[in-house]
């Protein structure tokens, strides 16, 4: 498949501050990628970019074979953005939302209705179409907030972390709609902090921190960059120092690295079986409960652990 | 285009969905101005706020023109709202204006009618130079400007008439005689018989008509003052909660969201500037039809309405985008604008009168669209017309453009949002 987005050197520059430090990376038509990273790693600012808000520092990008810099009006046409803040008249109802926004996208008078009336059956708020947005829960707003992205039929889709602060019934429908977008033929342009999330959804993964695109390629090929490894979680009291008990982990046979997290230390290695007794044996000799434990199998959490020695949650 | 329009209406929506913002667009300066209604007795004395104005008219003149214009006075027309009394002595007059003891002196000096008709035996050549006319003087009584306002207008178009008549008739004569239509020796009679008309048919009988016609609106209702004056006070109120609608929707993402869809900046901008357009004349619209329907005020000519609030909205507008460019958040507008609007609505003259300021804060006052809405409201409350508002009009438009070219280089500096 041809690429329908190609970033080259893209840069963003605010005073001393580097938002964006030189990110290359193409997304192939009908593919779903996601951008993975913590807050403030730089997602946002990418996409206000790839979506003509923000004029880079220096770099570039092809949107359909548009420059976001040369010829803004053309990339326009070609994406639909679903911001990560609810973007929404709320003293509108979902309807004339709807209807003003496909109107800002140049649709008008029946396609405009029928489009209108597709996208609320699509996000399953045709029965509340003529309530204030005002009136919905946090879920329902995401759902219209992603709807106004969906009415003009955009090849390629920006959604900023749009499950942030939902309950998990409203994210799953959400996650449903992103998957049977692309099974439409959507191309879509993922982010969000939440592991999970790309692994479920996403074809390809790009992990970026501090501006920098840290990793990029399938979920296979980045756990392969971590190689055999566990990732053994290990929840303390509250009582308790997670810290001490790191640091008593850190010279142990097996350890490769064991970072702290709230009340947690998460350890990797290449057996968490053969090292579960030792670190048993560590915390009961510091005096630290250990609460409960998980092992985890590789996965993109300890891909950006491995690469970056801290927690994507950090 | 259409995208403008299409902003434009849904801020008007908007407006119309904020019931807190309505009560204070619509709500408040209603009430404001039965306030107003009460304290100045409009409510307790009938439909007519003003009646028997009193006017010293002293008539030097004592021929023609000047028994006209007595005569005007003393019509029946004006027997309601008019009590003229009779002098001689031009000082007199103005030491019972200074006392307060009456609203104007109308002083017809000596030879105005002269100034007007030729006397007998004048010759009308090519060589003719028509002399100037002497001026009628109007002492008004500064405590009462509203009252005196009413003498001054009904003097204004008296001598307007004349002089139109004046100058048509001698033009004429001229012309005809130039082109040998009429020969010298019937110029003088048909001079006079021309000026005879000027007298009898066009000043006297025109300015009559005029108040026949419009007999309500020469009688001025203070309302027709009180309530343009809260509505423009208020209309400061409403650029200021459409600029800061600017600044929630940047904070809030539908404006980034609006730059971001295939949509010029220039037209989300100019959209957003309509929208507070349009909520400016639904307001001050509405509050004028409701006043004209609780209150039965009498506005004037509707044309001259139209155009005014259309321009006095624009000038607002403008005042509405500087505070929006200044400011960096809603709240910054919010407080800004309310202060504004206070300002300027005492020095607009909407609790009091222009006329009682001192001269300095009466031309302070001319950078405030309520100033000139004012003016050109109470003009048209007075009798006149669109005709009369050339100067008001045309200072809004240039305040609002003026105002609005100083925004857009702000916001294009400063970035309507960050970049």
């Amino acid at each position: 498949m041809p690429n329908i987005l190609e970033v080259h050197n893209l840069s963003k520059n605010y005073g001393d501050f580097t938002a964006v430090k030189g990110i290359s990376f193409n997304i192939k038509e009908g593919e779903i990628f996601s951008l993975l990273g913590p807050n403030g790693a730089g997602k946002t600012t990418t996409i206000s970019m790839l979506s003509t808000l923000y004029t880079p520092t220096s770099g570039d990008a092809t949107i359909g074979g548009h420059s976001i810099t040369k010829d803004p009006m053309a990339v326009k046409q070609v994406i639909g953005v679903v911001p990560q803040d609810l973007a929404l008249y709320e003293d509108l109802t979902a309807r004339e939302n709807l209807i003003f926004w496909g109107q800002m996208y140049g649709l008008s008078g029946k396609t405009l209705n029928n489009r209108v009336d597709e996208v609320l059956d699509q996000i399953g708020l045709t029965d509340k179409a003529k309530n204030r947005v005002k009136t919905y829960s946090g879920g329902m707003k995401r759902r219209v907030n992603i709807g106004v992205g969906l009415l003009h039929k955009p090849r390629l889709l920006f959604m900023d972390e749009p499950t942030v602060g939902i309950d998990p019934q409203s994210r799953r429908a959400i996650l449903d709609t992103v998957k049977d977008l692309n099974k439409q033929g959507m191309t879509l342009l993922y982010t969000t902090h939440y592991m999970e999330e790309a692994q479920e959804l996403s074809d390809r993964v790009g992990i970026i921190d501090h501006g920098e695109l840290i990793a990029l390629g399938t979920q296979a090929e980045l756990t392969k960059q971590v190689g055999q490894t566990d990732t053994l979680i290990l929840h303390v009291g509250e009582n308790d120092d997670p810290e001490t008990l790191a640091q008593s982990l850190k010279g142990l046979k097996g350890v490769q690295h064991a970072e702290v997290s709230d009340h947690s230390v998460a350890i990797v290695t290449s057996s968490a079986e053969e090292i579960l007794a030792a670190v048993v044996s560590k915390a009961n000799e510091r005096g630290i409960k250990i609460r409960t434990m998980e092992i985890r199998e590789p996965n993109l959490e300890a891909v950006f652990l491995h690469l970056t020695g801290r927690a994507l949650r950090d | 285009m259409l995208k403008l329009l299409l902003i434009g209406i849904k801020d008007l929506k908007l407006m119309f969905r904020d019931r807190a913002a309505l009560t204070f667009m619509l709500l408040a300066p209603f009430l404001l101005t039965i306030g107003m209604g009460f304290v100045t007795g409009r409510f307790s004395g009938g439909s007519s706020g003003l009646s028997d104005i009193p006017v010293i008219i002293v008539n030097l003149d004592n021929d023609q023109l000047g028994n006209a214009l007595v005569d005007v006075f003393s019509s029946e027309e004006l027997a309601d709202l008019m009590e003229p009394t009779a002098s001689s002595d031009p000082e007199a007059a103005r030491g019972l204006i200074d006392s307060d003891q009456a609203s104007a002196a109308v002083i017809i000096p000596a030879g105005f009618t002269r100034s007007v008709i030729p006397a007998e035996g004048t010759t009308f050549d090519a060589n003719y130079v028509q002399p100037d006319p002497v001026q009628i003087e109007v002492y008004t009584n500064p405590s009462r400007p509203t009252s005196s306002g009413i003498v001054k207008a009904i003097v204004d178009e008296f001598v307007s008439r004349v002089e139109e008549g004046r100058t048509s008739g001698m033009t004429s004569i001229v012309q005809l005689m130039s082109t040998g239509l009429l020969n010298p020796q019937n110029a003088e009679s048909e001079a006079n018989d021309l000026f005879q008309n000027v007298d009898e048919t066009e000043s006297t009988t025109i300015t009559l008509k005029k108040i026949t016609e419009g007999a309500e609106a020469v009688e001025f209702d203070l309302l027709a003052y009180f309530a343009p004056g809260m509505a423009l006070m208020f209309l400061m109120y409403t650029v200021s909660y459409g600029g800061r609608s600017i600044l929630a929707e940047r904070s809030e993402g539908t404006l980034p969201r609006l730059m971001i869809s295939p949509t010029h900046n220039a037209q989300v901008l100019g959209g957003k500037v309509l929208g507070i357009f349009f909520m400016g004349v639904a307001q001050v619209g509405i509050l004028i039809l409701a006043s004209t329907m609780f209150f039965q005020v009498q506005w004037g000519d509707t044309l001259g309405i139209v155009v005014l609030i259309l321009a006095a909205v624009f000038g607002a507008t403008g005042w509405g985008m500087l505070i929006t460019a200044f400011a960096r958040t809603p709240a910054q507008v919010g407080s800004t604008g309310s202060a504004v609007m206070l300002i300027f609505g005492i020095l607009g003259g909407s609790f009091i009168e222009l006329e009682q300021f001192p001269p300095f804060i009466q031309t302070i006052s001319k950078i405030t669209p309520n100033a000139w809405g004012l003016d050109g409201f109470t003009t048209l409350a007075l009798g006149g017309t669109l005709s009369n508002l050339m100067e008001p009009i045309t200072a809004l438009l240039i305040m609002g453009a003026l105002l609005f070219g100083v925004a857009v280089v702000l916001f294009n500096r400063n970035g309507i949002v960050q970049k």
